[in-house]
């Protein structure tokens, strides 16, 4: 008996520290979330206005705006939508609706694109530079920055889309079997819009990856910050342009907070939309 | 076109997309080994491996060794730092956290993965380094680049931590609770163990994600190439040795650039394959 007493009183003063570790971890990632967030929103926050959004920057970033710099960012994420969305989703149809799960081509494409998920993005830059700039003579340009981008985010889009297509329930293939649809058309008419959620969030995360890039960007669609006339132009980034002017400009700081707020702002809209998409993918295949 | 032929031809559409997306990766390496092979070949290992980098000096040199080794402490530092936070994380929000805040400290650990490594690098050199500063100079530092890549890689540890701990099935922790253990118990000593190899393959994930990290430790470690005496020296890893000295390299100090990315990779490959044996050993 008083064994079992010493444990219990012994067993709640254990409980009782790692309650209170626990709490102060949780407390604590909370407020250094706040922290960076909050400190650099801040910081930026007073330089925000209409016009930064909508004039050129000047004097290396200290003064104007980041108009051109947005564009650019958009032209880089529509090229590499442009080229991961229908890749991935090819991808993605293969590997959850024609490929047995134990079977070669299936491995290989899984195990690649496990080990291309997590290659550091420096590296997909260095390739960036030889493969698109200079072996296919793309040069530094939105082109092969937005397509480098593309190879980056593909594990992602592919992932999510595959889990779209593995949500939709038996029933609608074996119906369509059953009323003698070919395959090709079960999947481009019923399969295809039933895993349009799981694209979706695949897309957001996809965005959210490919804006928060810098590194692979450096030396493929390189520093110019003029508006970009073609996609062979060379564009700057927003992310490029934070790491520039906290980096190589001084006083470019507040700007530098500025654009990021801006940055944050983008992401955390891509976010929401990636949670909201979930939920309503998750529900929909709750209810069949 | 029959069906049968729609058929053929769907599946060849789609097995080249997938061949596409599979090729990306022997490419990466393909490349990075192509462009790098003239300085292997010409400099040689022994070379590389030395302390002296002046790739552009009359007798140059291109030992990447300080690099290698700043790379290798702040990584394994970072990843020393966030896994018992991390999991400390996962466990409150499976064992101790209210329904709510459990839901709120997740949305925070995703935000928080979501935050581009220039914004973590921008709050490094306008909050962290400063601070840093006044108590030992000059701030841009091995502590500073740890700490930013401690806060950078916890959400990875957290969300995958909390993932496997949501995996333990429920009669493993119905039992623990009919033998009327303790809650920390049964959190440490029942659940955390039997989610340990979803746990580790989260820390593995980290450290991965610390060794190819480059725009934050670039913009907060100072870059200075010499081997640290002390925490609070400046260092260069590779990876922002790359992203420094990319932009006006050629010829051999262009090719020892791609060796350092291939060092990289290879240890990413190497982390990568852990994965595998940790999850191998679960299934056996």
């Amino acid at each position: 008996m008083p064994r079992t007493l010493a444990l219990a009183a012994g067993s709640r003063r254990g409980d009782r520290v790692l309650w209170l570790v626990v709490w102060g971890v949780a407390i604590a990632t909370v407020g250094l979330f706040s922290w960076v967030v909050g400190d650099v929103g801040l910081r930026g926050m007073s330089e925000l206005s209409i016009s930064f959004l909508r004039e050129s920057p000047t004097n290396a970033g200290r003064a104007g705006g980041i108009a051109p710099i947005l564009v650019s960012t958009g032209l880089i994420l529509l090229v590499c939508l442009g080229a991961a969305i229908p890749i991935g989703v090819g991808s993605a149809a293969l590997l959850a609706e024609f490929a047995r799960t134990d079977g070669a081509l299936g491995r290989i494409v899984r195990v690649s694109l496990d080990v291309l998920s997590g290659v550091p993005s420096i590296v997909f830059g260095l390739f960036g530079n030889v493969f698109f700039c200079v072996t296919l003579g793309l040069g530094f340009s939105i082109l092969s920055g937005g397509l480098t981008l593309a190879c980056m985010v593909l594990p992602l889009v592919i992932r999510a889309t595959e889990e779209g297509f593995r949500s939709v329930p038996d029933d609608i293939r074996q119906g369509a079997a059953a009323l003698g649809f070919s395959r090709a058309s079960t999947f481009v008419k019923l399969l295809l819009p039933a895993a349009l959620p799981g694209l979706g969030v695949g897309l957001a995360l996809g965005i959210g990856r490919a804006l928060a890039e810098t590194a692979a960007l450096l030396f493929t669609s390189g520093y110019v910050d003029r508006m970009p006339t073609s996609l062979s132009d060379s564009g700057r980034a927003l992310s490029i342009h934070i790491y520039d002017l906290a980096m190589n400009v001084t006083g470019g700081e507040p700007r530098a907070c500025a654009t990021a707020l801006v940055l944050v702002a983008i992401l955390i809209t891509a976010n929401m939309a990636a949670a909201s998409l979930t939920t309503r993918a998750s529900s929909a295949s709750g209810i069949r | 076109m029959s069906p049968s032929t729609k058929d053929a031809l769907l599946i060849g559409l789609l097995r080249t997309c997938a061949a596409v997306a599979a090729a990306v990766v022997v490419l990466i390496v393909v490349f990075v080994a192509r462009d790098s092979w003239p300085a292997l070949r010409d400099i040689g290992v022994a070379r590389f491996l030395s302390t002296g980098w002046s790739p552009t000096g009359a007798e140059p040199g291109f030992g990447i060794m300080p690099m290698l080794v700043a790379t290798l402490v702040t990584s394994a530092a970072a990843v020393t730092l966030a896994a018992p936070v991390g999991i400390a994380s996962a466990v409150f929000t499976h064992f101790y956290a209210p329904r709510s805040m459990a839901v709120v400290l997740r949305r925070v650990m995703e935000l928080l993965a979501g935050i581009p490594s220039v914004v973590y690098g921008l709050w490094g050199l306008v909050v962290l380094v400063p601070i840093l500063l006044r108590f030992a100079p000059p701030g841009q530092s091995l502590m500073a680049g740890t700490l930013v890549l401690t806060i950078m890689i916890l959400p990875t540890v957290a969300l995958m931590a909390d993932v496997a701990l949501a995996a333990v099935p429920a009669p493993t922790l119905q039992a623990a609770h009919a033998l009327a253990l303790p809650r920390h118990a049964i959190a440490l000593k029942v659940a955390v163990p039997a989610a340990r190899s979803g746990i580790a393959t989260g820390i593995v994930l980290a450290a991965g994600r610390a060794v190819g990290e480059t725009m934050a430790v670039l913009m907060v470690c100072g870059n200075v190439v010499k081997l640290p005496t002390s925490a609070f020296d400046p260092v260069r890893t590779l990876t922002a040795n790359i992203a420094l000295e990319m932009g006006y390299a050629l010829a051999d100090h262009r090719a020892a650039l791609f060796v350092s990315g291939l060092c990289l990779l290879l240890m990413w490959l190497a982390l990568a394959s852990s994965t595998v044996l940790v999850r191998g050993n679960q299934r056996a």
